[in-house]
């Protein structure tokens, strides 16, 4: 029963959270000011497209690992709901007036929807099975797209406006949308750490540890993971919508069984559970398409590779270690432990 | 009625019946023990008292309302709580992440006052927390608060299994072979602190092979053989009855007798 | 029927390592290429596939020596050998598609056998063939299973990993001997196909690979009966929604049998269910 520790980085790990724990407001105002500075450090259009699909990837990430890290649910069939949000944001704006955080919005609800809907096999189904049935859900979304054509213009895809805030056009010139991408990435971020620390989140822990034990302490098995697919596509739906609007044309090609595989390898590699996993995983996963042009046809090759070799060597993520440091207790009583016996 | 009163509850699967018309109760403020030989069908008895299976014939009563075939997640709420005789700790979570999981039921913040950090939610998680450090220091896990469950020792597994059952607010725990894996002196121990459970106004309803272990501490006992009652009394009836000692001597559990 | 073929091989491998091995669908796409090189090598197309169904099988047994062996013996995590054949899988595909390019390519007839007239529709002969063989090829596998010291090893091992090893049964054979098996029944399916069709590209193999294990699912994976059933409901209720629904519609029946299957009767129809143990 008893893990072995991690044979490496626990020596160098703790001193470094103790760090980042002691000057955590400097370490986070840092790196706000990095983030707002980036786009003014001259990149090019390429190089702030990567950026923002970093972003995006990191909010899919954060979506899936609600669901796989946090619920330990897995879904190969995020892709769906990452189309669900891209088809209902861009249609919306191609159809209607409405304004681009509306569509939003739109994208998230109807997204969540479907999550929710989806979710309900966890009545009956559990490990494996579920995965399958995410996959086929994924599967058919895309069959959806392609079929429906009267709503979804089938293959041809559908092209979408420049979305408008503020009565300002969001371009790449003026980094509108690497700035949105920051605030969605924000709340996102924001959200998830707020679930992770509350009843929901142990309750989601606790069936990912144990569902039996979960359930003789209380917690509705069925209502939380439904909620858990509720939430993960809400997330995904948001970041689906956000990228309709930055590309100038999507349709069912871009939202394959790969990128599903993509999503969950991104949560694998960072560090599945852990926030900070996703970034990273984001980072490595998008850009290495990009900075291994070298390797040419056989950057693909390297990629499966790459999950092979971290899957034996490292399975539980790149940043995937438990933390040393005293658990956080709520503000409330580290006053009264301070103050009382001890 | 008594407070937990257990009647013809019977079990099969397939055609094998593991647990045959059993009848028992147990009063509040007791500790109550269900013996018999590996394979008696005393967990499976555990299973039906939590909901975990559905009784196929009987009735479990628990303060005047019936309880059988309610979801376990109902029956906690009622006040049963149990452990397993197989350690079943959320074992990647801190100490007290464990306990606050066994708080769950009984937090009503919900998920938009978590959402945006309401006063609340900060009172609410606030009291729940020291509620749970409290349960941990009283079982002698205090200094373990912040450690990984199953980073712990064998025995402070075993405690932290119950410490989270205490934290449902439980009012009869249900303990599901507490000593299973300890050496004489930890089960000692164990059974010390389980006298000083009851001493603070739980009901315990146990489960163990090993008669030696309850025989101390029980206010009664009731022996299963095969799905079925074949004894009850207190302990010194219990050792000098016949049929357990043939349960224990010419079942298939000589070595549990021996030991 | 191919999808039966296809199946089997899901089957095998989760029923000893109750693993959905993603990596069985490249498999099959490699094959038909294997196959396909010996034949572009001039050899003759039954030797070809010959050659193809040993190289793939040894292949399977390499696959799972290099990358998942080495997980087993770490005891991880399910999900880590589900990334790892999806991994594998990637690297098979894409080394494919280097070698032999991505475009499609011709592949010789092993028969001619022109067409016949089967309750009034006009059939390729060859469709029947590759049922045939696909059916004595079961017959023949489940001997093997049932009748053979290595399939008692087998059904011994899914029962019990543990239990079958204290007995002295080499658990590692016994799933090195499965992945063979799996990697054989993919390449008879590579080479039945390639050969029906006359087609062969390097990601053939993503779709028949999601179909067959659709098919082994409904079926009850694990179970091999359960998979020729599913096999050939998927490839019937395919037809028949090309038929009432044209040909768009064709490739999304299986993912709808495969929902509706699991939503409804998760462990397929020759599935068993376990008691909960607590």
């Amino acid at each position: 029963m008893k893990m072995k520790m991690e044979p490496f980085n626990r020596d160098f790990i703790t001193p470094i959270e103790q760090f980042l724990t002691k000057f955590r407001i400097p370490a986070w105002v840092l790196l706000g000011v990095f983030l707002l500075a980036l786009p003014h450090f001259g990149f090019n259009t390429f190089i702030m497209r990567l950026f923002i699909m970093i972003g995006i990837f990191s909010m899919l990430g954060l979506g899936l690992n609600i669901l796989m890290g946090y619920t330990g649910l897995v879904s190969l069939g995020h892709a769906g709901f990452f189309a669900i949000g891209a088809y209902t944001s861009a249609l919306l704006m191609v159809h209607t007036d409405l304004p681009f955080l509306v569509t939003l919005i739109a994208a998230a609800i109807t997204s969540g929807v479907v999550g929710g809907i989806l979710g309900l096999p966890t009545l009956r189904l559990s490990g494996n099975y579920l995965t399958i049935v995410t996959l086929g859900f994924g599967e058919i979304v895309r069959m959806v797209i392609m079929n429906w054509r009267s709503v979804t213009n089938g293959v041809l895809g559908v092209r979408s406006p420049r979305p408008v805030m503020f009565g300002m056009e969001f371009t790449f010139a003026n980094h509108g949308f690497y700035y949105t991408m920051l605030v969605l990435l924000l709340l996102t971020g924001l959200t998830s750490a707020a679930i992770l620390h509350s009843r929901t989140g142990r309750a989601f822990l606790a069936i990912k540890e144990d569902e039996i034990a979960a359930t003789m302490m209380g917690i509705r098995i069925t209502r939380y993971k439904i909620l858990a697919f509720t939430i993960s596509a809400t997330i995904t739906g948001v970041a689906g919508g956000f990228y309709a609007s930055l590309m100038p044309h999507i349709d069912h090609d871009v939202f394959t069984f790969d990128v599903s595989v993509l999503i969950v390898s991104i949560v694998i590699v960072g560090g599945m559970g852990t926030m900070r996993g996703m970034f990273l995983g984001a980072i490595i996963l998008i850009a290495f398409p990009e900075v291994s042009r070298f390797l040419m046809e056989y950057r693909f090759v390297v990629y499966g590779l790459l999950l092979i070799l971290m899957m034996r060597f490292r399975p539980q993520g790149i940043l995937g270690w438990k933390s040393r440091l005293p658990y956080n207790l709520p503000k409330l009583v580290q006053k009264r432990v301070e103050t009382g016996v001890q | 009625m008594p407070y937990l009163n257990v009647s013809g509850i019977t079990k099969s699967f397939g055609g094998l019946v593991a647990v045959d018309g059993v009848n028992f109760h147990v009063e509040q403020g007791e500790i109550v023990s269900i013996i018999g030989p590996n394979g008696a069908g005393k967990t499976t008895v555990f299973n039906m008292l939590t909901g975990v299976y559905q009784v196929d014939v009987g009735e479990i009563v628990f303060e005047d309302h019936p309880i059988h075939n309610k979801s376990p997640q109902d029956i906690v709420q009622a006040g049963l709580s149990r452990t397993f005789q197989n350690i079943r700790l959320f074992g990647n979570l801190r100490v007290i992440e464990n306990v606050l999981i066994g708080t769950h039921i009984h937090t009503k913040y919900n998920f938009f006052d978590s959402l945006f950090r309401t006063r609340r939610f900060q009172k609410e998680e606030a009291e729940q927390t020291l509620k749970a450090i409290e349960i941990l220091e009283s079982i002698g896990l205090g200094e373990h608060i912040h450690s990984y469950a199953q980073n712990m020792p064998y025995g402070a597994q075993r405690k932290l299994e119950i410490a989270r059952a205490i934290a449902t607010n439980a009012k009869i725990l249900l303990l599901d072979e507490p000593a299973a894996g300890m050496n004489p002196q930890e089960s000692e121990e164990l059974m010390q602190f389980i006298r000083t459970l009851r001493d603070k106004g739980y009901t315990i309803l146990l489960i163990e092979h090993d008669m030696k272990v309850v025989m101390n501490i029980s206010d009664r006992i009731y022996v299963i053989d095969h799905g079925k009652k074949i004894a009850e009394g207190v302990s010194h009836e219990i050792i000098s009855n016949e049929k357990v000692i043939e349960a224990y001597l010419g079942g298939g559990a000589k070595k549990d007798a021996a030991n | 029927m191919t999808y039966a073929l296809i199946a089997v091989g899901f089957s095998l491998v989760f029923g000893i390592l109750r693993l959905v091995n993603f990596s069985h669908g490249s498999m099959y796409a490699f094959g038909a290429m294997i196959a396909l090189f010996f034949v572009g090598m001039h050899v003759n197309v039954w030797l070809a596939i010959l050659l193809s169904i040993i190289i793939t099988g040894v292949a399977g047994v390499v696959i799972d020596k290099m990358a998942l062996a080495p997980l087993r013996k770490k005891k991880s995590i399910p999900i880590a050998g589900l990334i790892t054949t999806i991994g594998v899988s990637h690297i098979i595909q894409n080394l494919l598609t280097i070698w032999f390019g991505s475009q499609t390519r011709p592949f010789p007839s092993l028969v001619e056998l022109g067409m016949v007239d089967l309750f009034g529709t006009r059939i390729d002969a060859r469709q029947i063939m590759v049922f045939v063989v696909s059916l004595i090829l079961m017959g023949i596998l489940t001997l093997v299973i049932n009748r053979s010291k290595v399939g008692l090893a087998m059904r011994a091992v899914e029962q019990n990993p543990k239990a079958a090893s204290l007995m002295g049964i080499d658990v590692n054979f016994v799933i090195s001997f499965t992945f063979f098996l799996a990697g054989v029944s993919a390449a008879i399916a590579g080479g039945l196909i390639a050969s029906t069709y006359n087609l062969v590209f390097p990601m053939m193999g993503f779709m028949a690979g999601l179909k067959g294990f659709s098919a082994a699912v409904l079926g009850g994976i694990g179970s091999l009966h359960g998979s020729i059933v599913g096999g050939l409901v998927v490839g019937v209720s395919e037809a028949m929604a090309v038929v009432f629904f044209g040909s768009a519609f064709r490739d999304s029946m299986a993912f709808v049998i495969l929902v509706l299957v699991l939503i409804i009767r998760p462990t397929g129809i020759f599935g068993k269910k376990a008691i909960l143990k607590v």
